[in-house]
This record gives structure tokens, C-alpha cells and sequence, in this order.
């Protein structure tokens, strides 16, 4: 009962701020639906047995990039003309691939629907222990690869932003 | 009602039947929160009484016995104030920041154990840190929504320096958390405490603990990590265009994060309600709650005693100090952590 009464407004609220998303003029309030959204399914997450997840959905997403996205379209200044521009209607070409994505998602969803139970084992990501049995002991290649390409990542991010990138400049500039 | 009392005394909290379960935090909860909100106000004045004897002055003496009136005075004067919402700025954004900020705070409290009863804590839950690190992350929004929607310049400023900062110091202040977390092996806040018995965690921990202390004064934005209201600088910084009750949110929301932040170092550091000695003729229902708030007053105390003895830092020092320091520092000490458990495994909480 309790999870119903969590589970079916937060699966709404999600998908109403992700339309929101797509559909506000301000770029700010964009992200703003959209921390709304990782929260709604943060909370879809929670009403369907796993705390973790929704723990970690709102520290990494709406705590951490978020405030990333935040910071940035906080600094942009898009001007009348380009504001103009994204509020005109997609060309047709462009609805073609977005079109068939979410066509194959909405079949999969109504699939699962049809099957009357959730995929895959909410049991087992119950509590943090259990997933993380799951993820060092059965997935480490996957944590692995993850680690590697965040690390790669980070060196690039590390390599473009050096003082020798900006010849004018020196190191202590960039502090 | 005798059944109720028999229930949540002896079952373990996720057995109690929902009712029970929702009357008990309704009732903790409620106790919390009054007791935070008004305490946050005498806050205030403990804390210009404190810095006034630190730099040698009386501090406020007027209103009423030794200025102990002096609080609801200055809620008068915020209440009577205008509350003027200057025509430039995003309405509801401007309404919403001032909240978001008290409402993290407040709500972090909910997992923090009391006493050694389970009816203590609001929520025992099993990611309980999480819950604090999800809050506190989500905090910063309430700076950079003001920043953003005063739509004027220094609180513009404000607000990305406070980004900055809080981004920076979550990074050091979580992964210090961590190498707690491998001691205690748990998430829950409750199970720290409980691994916490015979020795407390500042003692395994003392670097972790002096990172975990430095990060959070960062993150609650107090002196000497205050850059993102510098007055000196950009005027009062986010807050620079709020009035009346909606500054006094801002206000009172940084002294409920000072309670709450104390809180969570007594607790995951300190032994939280562990005392050091039996207290005599006093149940331990009462005892707990006791050393927890006696280990929150002192933090509460050495917050104002840094405030007055440390001069702010200069922003490149402030990043320099994030990111080259702490946070490889922190790494250090989980590593440090984890080679020690897997030595020693009777260190490790992980059976």
C-alpha cells in the first residue's frame, strides 16, 4: 500500500518535469525540472526497495552534475536570437532517430507492463551490502572499466587545462 | 497504548507496524524540530556573547538578564521589517531558495540516534550517511537559486563562489566519511554509533576527523570559509538582496547546519550518545541524549572559537587548500584505513 501510494505520483512527477525539461523557455528552469525528475526517480528507486539507489541517484545526479549544469547555463548568456531559434519548431529529419529510440522504449515498457512484474531482481539490490556483493564480486570487470575510463578522463581533463595550453599565461594565473 | 510502549521498546525498528512507526517519528520529529528552531535563535546570541568576551567586549546586555531576551527582540525587528521583493528578481526561485536551506538542514537530523533506544532516532536507516551526503549536496542549490534569481551582481558572485567552495570540500568531507564507514561496516549511523562502544572513532580516525571538521566548516560556509558572503568584497553576497524574514532564514537555516553538523561529528567521530562514564541515578534513556548533547555543545562552542580566532581565506588558498590537500589526504587515509582492516581484521566491521 505504502509503496503504491510512494511509487505511482512519483513515477508522474518524473514524467511531467522530464516534458517540462523539453518544453521551458528558460534555460534554468530546464535544469531546475530536471533535478525535479532524477528526484521523482529517485524516489521510484526508494518505493520499489532499494534506498541505495535513490541515495546515491540524488548525490551523484542532482547533488553533483547538476549543480555542474547549474553553474554553467548560470553563466551562459544566450541572447534573443538563439533563444528564438530553439523555440522553432524541430525539422522533421531531426524526429527520425529520437522517434524510433523511444518507439523501441515504449514497446519494452508496455511489454514489461504486460508481464505484470518488474525485470530483473529488485531482491537482490534490497540493502547496500547485498549490492555490494553484486557489483565487487560478480561485476568488478565492470567497476573496473569504469574506474579506468573515469581516470583516463580525468588525465585528459587535467592535460587540456594546463598552463601550457595557454601560452600567454602562466601556471599561477590559472589558480 | 501499553502495547505500543512494549513495542517499540524491545522490536527492532523495521518490524514495528506502520502506525507505531509513524506516531513515533511524528512525535520525535516534532520534539526535534521546536527544540532545533528555537535553539537556533539563542544560538545567535551564544554566539556574539562568545565573540564579544573573545575580543575583550560585553556583547548584548540590554534586553532583559545578561541579553537573554535579546533574541526575541531581534525576531521582532525582522518580523515588523518590510519584506520587500525587488522587481528584477525570478519571484518563485527568490521564495524558494531561503526554504530549501532550512528544510535540508532539518530534515538531516532525522537519522541521527539519540540514545541507545531504538525509539531515539526518527528513521534508522540502513544508508543513513547517504541520506546526510544527499541533503547537504542538495544544500548548495538554496545559495545558487539565490545567487542566481536576486538577478544582480554581487549576489550573482555569491553564489558561484559558494558552488565552487561546496562542490569542492563535498569531495574530501564524503571519502573521509568513508574510511569511517569500512570501520563501522555499516551505512547506518545507528551501527556507527553501536561500533563505537568500547573505543571511539576519533582515535582510529584522527586524520580522517580533522578533514571531516575542516570540510565541514567549509561546507556550512562559516568564518574563516565565509568568501561566498564577504562583505568586504561583494557586499553580503547571495543574500545581498533578501529582507526581513525571508534573510532570517538564511540566517537561522547556517546556525541549524552548525547543530546538525555538530551532531553528525559527535556521532560518527565521538562515540555519539557513548559516554565515558555512567552518569548515576539516571536511566540510559536519559543518559545518551545527555553525552550527545554535551559533545554538540562543545562543537557547537569550538565553531564560534574558530570563527573568532581564523581570518578568512583568500580564494585561491580556499582552492588550493580543497584540491591539493584535503582531498589527496583523504584518499591517503582510506587507503590507509583499508590496508589497516585487512592487517588487523578485528578493526574492520565487515564479519
Amino acid at each position: 500500500m505504502m509503496q503504491i501510494l510512494m511509487f505511482y505520483p512519483s513515477a508522474v512527477i518524473a514524467v511531467i518535469t522530464t516534458l517540462m525539461v523539453i518544453f521551458s523557455k528558460n534555460p534554468v528552469y530546464a535544469v531546475l525540472y530536471l533535478i525535479m525528475s532524477l528526484f521523482a526517480v529517485s524516489m521510484v528507486f526508494w518505493s520499489l526497495g532499494s534506498p541505495f539507489l535513490a541515495m546515491v541517484e540524488i548525490i551523484i545526479y542532482a547533488g553533483a552534475i547538476m549543480v555542474l549544469f547549474l553553474f554553467v547555463v548560470m553563466m551562459l548568456n544566450l541572447g534573443q536570437r538563439r533563444v528564438d531559434e530553439d523555440l522553432r519548431p524541430p525539422s522533421g529529419k531531426a524526429l527520425i532517430l529520437p522517434g524510433i529510440f523511444a518507439t523501441i522504449l515504449l514497446v519494452q515498457t508496455i511489454a514489461c507492463l504486460m508481464a505484470g512484474h518488474p525485470q530483473g531482481g529488485t531482491q537482490l539490490l534490497n540493502d547496500p551490502v547485498a549490492l555490494g556483493h553484486a557489483m565487487y564480486e560478480k561485476h568488478y570487470l565492470g567497476v573496473k572499466l569504469a574506474a579506468i575510463i573515469l581516470l583516463i578522463g580525468s588525465i585528459g581533463g587535467m592535460h587540456l587545462g594546463r598552463a601550457a595550453s595557454f601560452p600567454d599565461t602562466k601556471e599561477k594565473d590559472l589558480l | 497504548m501499553k502495547d505500543f510502549w512494549h513495542v517499540i521498546n524491545t522490536l527492532p525498528q523495521e518490524q514495528w507496524p506502520p502506525l507505531y512507526s509513524a506516531i513515533q517519528s511524528l512525535i520525535l520529529g516534532g520534539v526535534i524540530v521546536g527544540a532545533l528552531l528555537s535553539a537556533a535563535g539563542y544560538l545567535v546570541l551564544l554566539e556574539r556573547k562568545v565573540l564579544a568576551w573573545m575580543q575583550h567586549r560585553v556583547g548584548p546586555n540590554r534586553c532583559g538578564p545578561f541579553g537573554l531576551l535579546q533574541p526575541l527582540a531581534d525576531v521582532l525587528k525582522l518580523l515588523t521589517k518590510e519584506d520587500s521583493l525587488p522587481p528584477f528578481v525570478d519571484k518563485w526561485l527568490f521564495i524558494a531558495a531561503p526554504a530549501i536551506i532550512m528544510l535540508t538542514a532539518i530534515l538531516s537530523l532525522a537519522v541521527v540516534p539519540f540514545g541507545q533506544p531504538q525509539w531515539l532516532v526518527v528513521k534508522d536507516l540502513n544508508v543513513g550517511i547517504l541520506f546526510f551526503l544527499a541533503l547537504s549536496s542538495l544544500g548548495v542549490y538554496s545559495i545558487v537559486l539565490a545567487g542566481w534569481s536576486s538577478n544582480s551582481k554581487y549576489a550573482a558572485l555569491g553564489g558561484l563562489r559558494a558552488t565552487a567552495q561546496m562542490i569542492s570540500y563535498e569531495l574530501s568531507m564524503s571519502m573521509s566519511l568513508l574510511a569511517a564507514v569500512m570501520l563501522a561496516g555499516s551505512l547506518s549511523l545507528n551501527k556507527i554509533v553501536e561500533a563505537q562502544s568500547s573505543l571511539w572513532f576519533v582515535i582510529l580516525q584522527p586524520l580522517g576527523f580533522v578533514i571531516f571538521v575542516i570540510s565541514v566548516i567549509a561546507e556550512s560556509r562559516r568564518a574563516p570559509f565565509d568568501l561566498p558572503e564577504a562583505e568586504n568584497e561583494i557586499v553580503a553576497g547571495f543574500h545581498t538582496e533578501y529582507s526581513s524574514m525571508k534573510f532570517a532564514l538564511f540566517f537561522l537555516g547556517e546556525y541549524v547546519a552548525v547543530v546538525l553538523l555538530s551532531f553528525v561529528i559527535s556521532t560518527i567521530y565521538l562515540g555519539g550518545y557513548h559516554g565515558l562514564f555512567d552518569i548515576p541515578y539516571i536511566p540510559a534513556a536519559i543518559e545518551g541524549p545527555i553525552w550527545l548533547l554535551a559533545k554538540v555543545g562543545f562543537f557547537i562552542f569550538f565553531f564560534i572559537w574558530i570563527r573568532a580566532t581564523y581570518p578568512r581565506f583568500r580564494y585561491d588558498h580556499l582552492m588550493e587548500l580543497g584540491w591539493k590537500y584535503m582531498i589527496p589526504l583523504s584518499v591517503l587515509n582510506l587507503i590507509a584505513t583499508a590496508v589497516l582492516i585487512i592487517l588487523f581484521p578485528t578493526l574492520g566491521g565487515h564479519k
